[in-house]
């Protein structure tokens, strides 16, 4: 009860903080939690099952066409564009995992690497269609969610918040479930599992399904949300970010995923303010952070001061 | 060579864009009288993949503002100039915009390079109602993508620049035509745009060969430029580029080869005296601003290199090695008295007249050279929210560019059903 | 160009590719097999080789050979040096915790570019090579030098291979491989062993990139490809394998040769990606690597 309280808390703050600070705040407080929601996904993935991708950009880019392709060709609305999102993510995720799911551990890595530059260079290839790296501006028509428009401040926080509200008391019960427990046996020890009566591939699928339904979500948000879809968010970077705010954050941990979204957007946002050198300041600050808490913000919480934290 | 050093306080940037002694204008509590700055935001590509282009769009700026202050500011404020960094990256560009209309308090926002980090932006800005001048050559503005709020004043966009390259490829270098570029908008602009363009001088395009983005050796597609081509025309950008000339070099050799026809984005910021390039003499370029100053500059032209501290040649007066990105640079500076020219029409006061320095832009029609234009004059439609230019076309020798022509503003016009003034604000 | 011709370019090309490959993944390949750490700085230390190519080329007067050679030292010793002391300081402080590495390997990451920006520049800049050798075939022409890459990159191979077979130094790198915790008990100084490492392979990136950089140039954000492409061909070959990791430069590097002559450019780029990815979901282990 403990852990539903706290995170019920921590959304009702984040709800109040978009709704009382001034409007810049409230926009990067959306875009933190759309990239939260992302780095959610991919924490079901890699800090609950252990499975650690490099491809995850291409979940992300996948919900993210998957939505904005349909609004921008066929005028779609936002909420069809949102499902087919989610089920772009979901579906790209199903066929690939199917495949890089057969290695495990670096291999795994290098196998989601590979397979998300090649749809990134093929999103590049069909640059008719999709734009190509420029991409292309989503209609103001298709930003529309229950007769709102989301490209105006208050309604684009709402919408961001509920998506990372929804994700996160999902993935809470998620992880507290029967299920949960088999994601975290695989990870601790696969053998085990495998003896206990599980089967690892279908186990992982399913996770990496779950895992890439989110990130298409997210993806599908952020085109709706901000109005752009285009080839830079299939790139390797947004493979190493959802890794680095869950890292950052605490891998394993419900929250560890907006903490760390919300850090490194703040510690970016206070380097570029400081310097113009600013790239070395927050390389220096991620240093330094994970001399002081290895296992992330979040994991030094729950080694130090509340072992049950989810 | 020049270095900042690792901590350069981007403050300091700031103040240098102040004439001397005006800098206590923006301090708090302005002095008795003196108007608040008018405070324009720079969306700048300091590091990432546009970072070479960045630096020099950076100093044009700077000098651009401190001979505005120095003639008494705009509309009677001095300028402010708030450079932040948008790592040449689109989600970044967004939040940039943001920030300087934000917190920042910028009035307008200007100086976007790189075509995917405008589209990436433009609707943020549009949303926020805040005006935003882009230095980007894309067709991306003139092609009606975008919104009301975003212009591009300061330099001719592909399309155009072209379209006038084609009657010269065809009646000087030849008509059938291989075309190497880049696998991303940039090049198809090229790719589509010159393929018309061509065709309407009875040439063709005889193959297109995009190269993917990421590749750093070029020598295995060669061999897929067709024997018979009389021109291969080559728009590669990025730092791969000095390894895309070489090879091509060692590819023909002291065999036949067709002539070659480039744009300069493949060697902007790169010394054209570099070891590898002697493959490229006698071949031509675009170039929207020439590098190398012609015999015939006017005193404009002088004092613009003296302004940005650039030599003869295009480098740095500190610097020989230190070599600019001559051919864009100029749209930062135009564009900067494009917004003098606006503000002064429309009596622009704070933001909440920014609606009508927007339509006071869309009226601008005919920029004459002079201070305020040393590339040449410009016209400007403000249907198309766009500016046109002339373009030249120059020849290596000795590996030097040296102007062999030059087209009109005429050349560059097209129609297309574009027609922001009939958008809403 | 008739199709025998276009085929030996490709081939040639394909080789070249595959030398520079294993130059810069010869030294992944140590650090990754004898620490499973994923250096995610590696790829910075290659950079780093070569703007000191650039820096020495301006330093030494004389013919370009000299400046060539004088890097060709220098580079390792000091990019060797900076890497020893990322270890020092901070791999050695995680306890190589694989995980907390990635994190302080970004952040290293992140500083060495902006230190590049700062003091070298945004500018791609070009090396000139120690000998200026072209040679003409019916066909087409090619760089001698290219060549010479090939041959380096057989040697420098070569060199690690007895290196690591035939002295004392490799065998504690290979039993520190197989069990650091035996290694320990056998009294071997595992993080001695560690700092030398992850020096050697950031010396041997380095190494690669000034024999690499005449062929390309020097640009602050050019160590971002030699990264992934380092860990695949590492991956691919099967971990800890030298053997391994060659054979993967040459099957990374022929594909993709021979596939771009079938394809236009991108396309082929898609494929021979999908077609080495496909290497590893039916042989997980890697070409060389032990069955798990």
């Amino acid at each position: 009860m403990r852990a539903w309280a706290v995170h019920l808390a921590v959304l009702a703050a984040l709800l109040a903080a978009g709704l009382l600070l001034p409007g810049y705040h409230t926009t990067n407080l959306a875009r933190i939690l759309v990239l939260a929601t992302f780095a959610a996904g991919y924490n079901l993935a890699f800090g609950y099952t252990g499975l650690l991708s490099l491809g995850h950009a291409m979940f992300f880019a996948a919900g993210m066409y998957a939505a904005a392709l349909p609004a921008w060709h066929w005028g779609w609305p936002a909420a069809p564009a949102l499902l087919a999102g989610t089920a772009g993510g979901a579906l790209m995720a199903l066929a690939t995992g199917a495949l890089a799911l057969r290695t495990a551990g670096v291999s795994f890595m290098i196998v989601t690497l590979m397979f998300a530059q090649a749809f990134a260079l093929a999103i590049l290839y069909f640059n008719g269609w999709t734009g190509g790296d420029e991409g292309f501006v989503i209609p103001s028509a298709s930003r529309h969610l229950f007769g709102t428009s989301l490209a105006a401040d208050t309604p684009r926080f709402l919408a961001a918040w509920s998506l990372f509200a929804l994700g996160l008391l999902l993935s809470l019960a998620l992880v507290r479930s029967r299920f949960g427990r088999v994601m975290v046996a695989l990870r601790e020890n696969e053998e085990r599992a495998r003896m206990l009566g599980i089967n690892p591939f279908a186990a992982k699928l399913k996770v990496l399904v779950i895992s890439g339904a989110w990130s298409g979500a997210a993806g599908a948000a952020y085109a709706l949300l901000f109005g752009y879809a285009g080839g830079s968010f299939a790139g390797i970077q947004y493979s190493i970010l959802p890794m680095l705010y869950v890292l950052l954050g605490g891998a394993g941990t419900t929250l560890g995923a907006v903490l760390g979204a919300g850090l490194m957007f703040y510690l970016t946002e206070f380097a570029s303010s400081v310097t113009s050198a600013w790239l070395f300041l927050v390389g220096l600050v991620l240093v330094v952070l994970v001399l002081f808490a290895p296992k992330g913000i979040l994991g030094w919480v729950r080694a130090r001061l509340w072992r049950e934290l989810p | 060579m020049t270095t900042t050093s690792l901590f350069t306080p981007s403050r300091r940037r700031v103040l240098q864009g102040m004439g001397a002694g005006l800098a206590t204008a923006a301090l708090p509590g302005h002095v008795w009288g003196q108007a608040a700055p008018l405070k324009i935001g720079f969306q700048l590509h300091r590091t990432g993949i546009g970072a070479a282009y960045g630096r020099w769009y950076e100093r044009t700026t700077t000098a651009a503002a401190a001979a505005i202050n120095a003639a008494g500011g705009i509309a009677g404020r001095q300028v402010e100039i708030l450079y932040e960094d948008d790592a040449t990256d689109p989600k970044r560009g967004a939040e940039v915009v943001e920030k300087l209309a934000g917190p920042s308090g910028c009035d307008l926002i200007m100086g976007t390079l790189f075509s995917h980090v405008v589209m990436g932006a433009a609707p943020r800005a549009g949303e926020l109602k805040i005006p935003y001048l882009v230095c980007s050559e894309g067709y991306h503005v003139a092609s009606g993508a975008l919104n009301r709020w975003v212009l591009q004043p300061g330099i001719t966009d592909v399309r155009a620049q072209i379209s006038t390259m084609a009657p010269w490829v065809a009646s000087t270098l030849g008509k059938k035509v291989t075309m190497v570029f880049p696998d991303y908008a940039f090049g198809h602009d090229h790719r589509d745009f010159f393929t018309t363009a061509i065709a309407a001088q009875g040439g063709e395009v005889i193959a297109q060969i995009a190269i993917p983005p990421t590749e750093t050796s070029f020598t295995r597609y060669f061999p897929q430029i067709p024997a018979e081509t009389e021109v291969l025309y080559h728009v590669m950008v990025g730092p791969a580029v000095l390894t895309f000339v070489k090879e091509l070099g060692e590819f023909y050799g002291t065999g036949a080869k067709p002539a070659l026809f480039g744009f300069i984005d493949s060697l902007e910021a790169v010394d054209t005296a570099s070891p590898g390039l002697e493959f490229l003499e006698g071949s031509h370029f675009w170039e929207g601003h020439c590098r190398a100053k012609p015999a015939d500059a006017g005193e404009a032209e002088t004092a613009y290199r003296a302004a940005v501290g650039v030599d003869d040649n295009g480098a740095s007066v500190s610097d020989a090695k230190d070599v600019s990105t001559y051919a864009h640079m100029f749209s930062c500076w135009e564009t900067l008295y494009f917004i003098k020219q606006a503000v002064e029409a429309s009596g622009y006061a704070g933001p909440a007249d920014r609606q009508k320095l927007v339509e006071a832009m869309e009226a601008v029609t005919d920029l004459p050279e002079g201070a305020e234009r040393p590339q040449g004059p410009m016209r400007f439609d403000g249907k198309k929210h766009q500016a046109f230019g002339v373009q030249n076309i120059s020849k290596m020798e000795g590996g030097k560019l040296v102007r062999v022509h030059q087209t009109t503003i005429e050349e560059g016009l097209y129609d297309n059903d574009t027609d922001y003034t009939a958008m809403s604000f | 160009m008739g199709f025998g011709p276009f085929l030996l370019l490709a081939l040639m090309e394909g080789l070249v590719t595959a030398a520079v490959l294993s130059l810069a993944a010869v030294g992944l390949s140590l650090v990754f097999g004898v620490m499973r750490v994923v250096n995610v700085a590696h790829g910075e230390f290659f950079m780093l080789g070569a703007v000191i190519a650039w820096f020495v080329a301006g330093l030494v007067p004389g013919p370009a050979w000299m400046a060539f050679l004088a890097a060709l030292v220098l580079a390792p010793l000091v990019v060797g040096a900076l890497a020893a002391a990322v270890d020092g300081l901070v791999l050695k402080r995680l306890n190589y915790d694989p995980e907390a590495t990635i994190v302080a390997t970004i952040g290293v990451m992140y500083m060495v570019q902006q230190a590049a920006l700062s003091f070298y520049g945004p500018d791609a800049r070009p090396v000139a090579a120690p000998f200026d050798w072209r040679f003409q075939l019916p066909w087409f022409g090619y760089s001698g030098y290219k060549l010479f890459v090939v041959a380096a990159a057989v040697a420098v191979l070569l060199a690690v291979w007895l290196g690591m077979t035939r002295t004392r130094a490799g065998l504690v790198m290979r039993a520190t491989q197989v069990d650091r915790d035996v290694a320990r008990a056998f009294g071997i100084d595992v993080e001695r062993v560690y700092m030398g490492t992850f020096a050697l392979g950031a010396g041997l990136a380095a190494m690669g990139a000034v024999l690499y950089v005449p062929i390309s140039q020097a640009h602050y954000l050019m160590g971002h490809d030699p990264l992934l492409l380092s860990f695949i061909v590492v991956i691919i070959g099967g971990l800890g394998s030298l053997r391994g990791t060659l054979v993967a430069a040459l099957v990374i590097g022929l594909s993709d040769g021979v596939i771009s002559m079938f394809f236009s450019p991108t396309l082929a780029k898609i494929l021979a990606t999908l077609l080495v990815a496909m290497v590893l979901v039916f042989r997980p282990q890697g070409l060389f690597g032990a069955k798990a």
